[in-house]
């Protein structure tokens, strides 16, 4: 962890660059993709919170290609 | 034969659309081809000035697409190579002067002339985009190793996979091999990894582009600068040669030289 740590203080700014890119574009291209999942993540909030209690900021919706069939992915973890 | 659509876009602005078109074209010119460059950034022509062609426009491309002209008067012949003809943007309209159908039309009109139609495309994914993208058979995407324009780049790029557009290849333009080696710009691999596509070239950060562009002398033009080289292993590529990349090294003036020749 402590390695960790330091070694990621040393990554040079081009590294930084291209995880930054990495990270925001395999979540935009989903997006692009099918531009209904935010809307559908929030409304998935609204509906589920009337009955338990959920961390919005945990609720996972992803959109997966499995060869040919398109998988849509929910994954609501609920709090105790 | 009929001839081949290539358009050049980016996304982003200001990462060397024209200049890149510029130089293609030229390239394959020079090489024997008959070409055609449409500037399709309707009402902020570039291209004309780039090529040094400002002064010998009379018809543009939207007069053509309205047809109160015919093709023919419309193409300007260059001055170094009767191969290379442009076709100019209107500058007093605005993109919705110009309908993707239109551009089509005209392209396959032109496909019985020419080798190659480049199309120069306009910054943006609207309808100018929409307009040099829709009529092309392949697509040559132009970004700079800076995060804003390879984020576009990914963008301009879903938008052409979701029109069927397959053949894409990227020029990575402007790179600085110093920053490169010093890790404070992405390398060539970086940008590859992120995007994804066929490589058609990488071109070396010039500082003479610049006045290249000041006099309407794009630099395929100068044999002894380093991006007209990049170019010119461009048009190799496209035109189906194997060429290798060129390695982007460090100009180093003598001082530079004897003092790292010290600090090793």
């Amino acid at each position: 962890m402590l390695l960790d740590f330091f070694r990621r203080k040393k990554k040079s700014s081009a590294e930084q660059a291209k995880e930054r890119l990495q990270i925001i574009l395999a979540h935009e291209r989903v997006s692009n993709k099918a531009p209904f999942l935010d809307d559908l993540r929030k409304d998935l909030i609204k509906v589920i919170a009337k009955y338990v209690e959920i961390d919005p900021n945990q609720i996972d919706v992803k959109l997966q290609k499995d060869n040919a069939i398109e998988i849509l992915e929910i994954n609501i973890p609920i709090n105790k | 034969m009929a001839g081949k659509v290539l358009t050049i876009t980016s996304g982003k602005g200001g990462v060397g659309k024209s200049t890149t078109t510029a130089n293609l074209a030229l390239g394959l010119a020079l090489l024997g081809k008959k070409v055609v460059a449409i500037d399709l950034d309707i009402g902020l022509r570039n291209l004309d000035m780039i090529l040094g062609l400002e002064n010998r426009i009379v018809y543009d491309v939207v007069n053509v697409v309205e047809k109160t002209c015919k093709i023919k008067q419309a193409l300007i012949k260059d001055k170094r190579t009767d191969n290379l003809y442009l076709i100019a943007a209107a500058q007093t309209r605005d993109k919705s002067a110009v309908k993707a159908e239109q551009v089509i039309e005209l392209t396959d009109e032109l496909k019985k002339e020419f080798d190659f139609i480049l199309l120069d495309s306009p910054a943006g994914i609207e309808g100018g985009f929409r307009n040099a993208m829709l009529p092309a058979d392949e697509v040559i995407i132009v970004t700079t190793p800076e995060i804003s324009a390879v984020r576009d780049a990914d963008r301009v790029i879903g938008i052409l996979e979701a029109n069927n557009k397959k053949e894409m290849n990227l020029i990575i333009n402007r790179v600085n091999p110093t920053l490169v080696k010093k890790g404070d710009m992405m390398s060539k691999d970086d940008v590859l990894q992120v995007l994804s596509i066929p490589l058609i070239g990488i071109v070396p950060e010039d500082e003479n582009i610049v006045s290249y562009t000041n006099i309407g002398e794009p630099s395929i033009l100068h044999p002894n600068s380093q991006s007209g080289r990049a170019y010119k292993n461009i048009v190799q590529r496209i035109l189906g040669k194997d060429v290798p990349f060129m390695e982007i090294i460090e100009k180093k003036g003598f001082f530079e030289k004897i003092i790292s020749f010290f600090k090793e």
